[in-house]
């Protein structure tokens, strides 16, 4: 008896746990819909408080009427005879009751469509303005590349699955696919916008906060669709400048004679067919741009932190990592490997 | 009875398509491999032609439009175009100037061919490169319907490989430079 007591409480205790750790969970985070960090997840989230606070006004109320009824019902025990025509009051006084609440009820969402349809427009109608910073996304199965569009041709570069903004400057995206359909999706700063190939959208957002932000596709696109994701930084103003000067340069030429190597292998194999190094020979755009790997905070589409350890690994067998992705397995000799690691080191 | 018999054969028919989709997403063991650079006819040891290879890509349609969509990525449609030819030689015809076979195909990719097709040695792994060549093969319907690729992604007036009929190979010589 008590054994079954103690597991009972066991699990009360551990739903407990869950339930709090799920509030506390919506409550921050860097992939949360409901931490707005601009003026974009700022509208939806107020969109969406709303209709979460009148659906659950809503609900209670159905709830108690569901009780109040169930209390008040009247037992076959209590009535001798079946009641054929009720009292005309009774009639008159329900009758009024449902007509209001259906007419509240239309009421309730036709607040709803026209709140949804202007927070809608003001998300998008002021895309023409919005003359911030200009970004290209190519949605490839299954990472994200990204394209800084400038006016200078010397200051357009290509990078991947990690975006640095400016914070408070409005930064319109142009979303395009080159084989499925993807979804670009940054809780934190925007809705979702699909990437739909042959198609270019276009989609706004702005970071009011400097900090980091979590991107995930949002449209089923294959096998790694939940391994296809990329960070937002959002940092001031010098900072991003600094950033981005550093990322119009082109690659570290290699010093040590490690790196050299590397750098040789790095031309000479199966690399160069797919990937490009800016200030070298290499120069395919099939996958993502590897001028500045080292920069970057993660690697493979954000699934493996950038550390040495997982470069290494992700060149030998990126298919154990993410089956199915297009990165083919391969056989370097030992010598060879470490020399390419350390070449792509230094690749800041 | 018949009716028994009759979903035996369909679920059979289903295993059998199975196979059609099968992915292998890790490298294969090397059961195919390349011959020795094979210029001419003539070589040492006992007459007679090497057994023919078989290309475990030919088998199945995820490497064959795997092979499509790496031949537009690594370029090779920047000299073979979509099959017609161009600055390299038509590739949809039944032309072969070096062998329709697949180890003809492949030694093609890896070696290289004089006048133009570059070697693609320890460029392209060993799996991409049959992908490459059962695709390759598609082109002029040498490949089965149901593992030739069915459409193309994009706009293209040429027919999907599937629907090539297929052409008997001949032997051919370069053009004339």
């Amino acid at each position: 008896m008590s054994k079954r007591i103690s597991t009972t409480l066991h699990t009360r205790g551990r739903f407990a746990a869950l339930t709090v750790a799920l509030c506390s969970a919506s409550c921050g985070g860097i992939q949360n819909a409901l931490n707005p960090s601009g003026p974009q997840a700022e509208n939806l989230s107020r969109l969406w408080w709303l209709m979460f606070t009148v659906c659950s006004i809503v609900f209670v109320l159905v709830i108690v009427a569901v009780l109040l009824a169930l209390r008040n019902r009247t037992r076959d025990s209590e009535q001798a005879a079946p009641m054929l025509e009720p009292p005309r009051e009774q009639e008159l006084r329900r009758r009024n009751v449902v007509a209001s609440a259906v007419g509240i009820t239309i009421v309730i969402l036709f607040v709803f469509l026209i709140v949804s349809f202007m927070a809608g427009r003001s998300m998008t109608a002021e895309l023409a303005n919005k003359n911030g910073l200009n970004i290209e996304i190519n949605g490839h199965q299954w990472w994200w590349e990204v394209r800084y569009d400038d006016v200078d041709a010397s200051n357009i570069f290509t990078t991947a699955n990690e975006i640095h903004i400016p914070v408070g400057v409005p930064v319109v995206f142009s979303l395009r696919a080159s084989d499925v359909i993807h979804s670009f999706w940054v809780p934190n700063l925007s809705g979702k916008k699909d990437l739909i190939p042959g198609k270019i959208n276009t989609i706004w957002l702005q970071a009011d906060k400097p900090g980091v932000y979590r991107g995930q596709c949002a449209e089923y696109c294959g096998l790694q669709h939940a391994q296809m994701a990329f960070w937002i930084v959002a940092e001031p103003q010098e900072q991003f400048n600094a950033w981005r000067q550093n990322q119009t340069q082109t690659s570290v030429p290699p010093s040590t004679d490690s790196q050299k190597r590397g750098q040789q292998v790095f031309l000479t194999a199966t690399c160069v067919m797919c990937h490009a190094i800016n200030g070298t020979t290499a120069g395919s755009n099939v996958g993502p741009n590897l001028t500045h790997i080292a920069s970057r905070n993660t690697i493979a589409a954000a699934t493996l932190a950038n550390t040495r350890e997982h470069v290494r690994q992700w060149i030998v067998d990126s298919q154990s990592v993410k089956p199915g992705n297009k990165m083919p397995q391969n056989n370097l000799g030992e010598a060879d490997l470490q020399a390419l690691v350390d070449y792509l080191q230094i690749l800041k | 009875m018949f009716k028994q018999l009759l979903l035996c054969v369909c679920l059979c028919l289903f295993v059998a398509s199975c196979k059609r989709e099968q992915r292998q997403f890790s490298q294969p063991p090397a059961n195919f491999k390349a011959y020795d650079v094979t210029m001419s006819d003539i070589r040492p040891g006992s007459p007679g032609l090497p057994q023919p290879v078989q290309n475990p890509s030919d088998q199945r349609a995820f490497d064959a439009s795997e092979g499509k969509r790496l031949f537009t990525q690594y370029n090779c449609s920047g000299c073979h175009f979509n099959g017609g030819g161009g600055i390299g030689p038509p590739l949809m015809d039944e032309k072969w100037i070096y062998g329709e076979n697949p180890e003809n195909i492949y030694d093609t990719i890896v070696e290289g061919r004089p006048n133009g097709m570059p070697s693609f040695r320890h460029k392209i792994p060993d799996n991409q490169v049959q992908e490459l060549v059962a695709y390759v093969r598609s082109m002029s319907g040498q490949l089965r319907k149901d593992v030739a690729p069915t459409r193309n992604d994009s706009m293209n007036a040429r027919r999907s490989e599937q629907r090539t009929e297929r052409k008997t190979p001949q032997r051919s010589s370069p053009p004339p430079q």
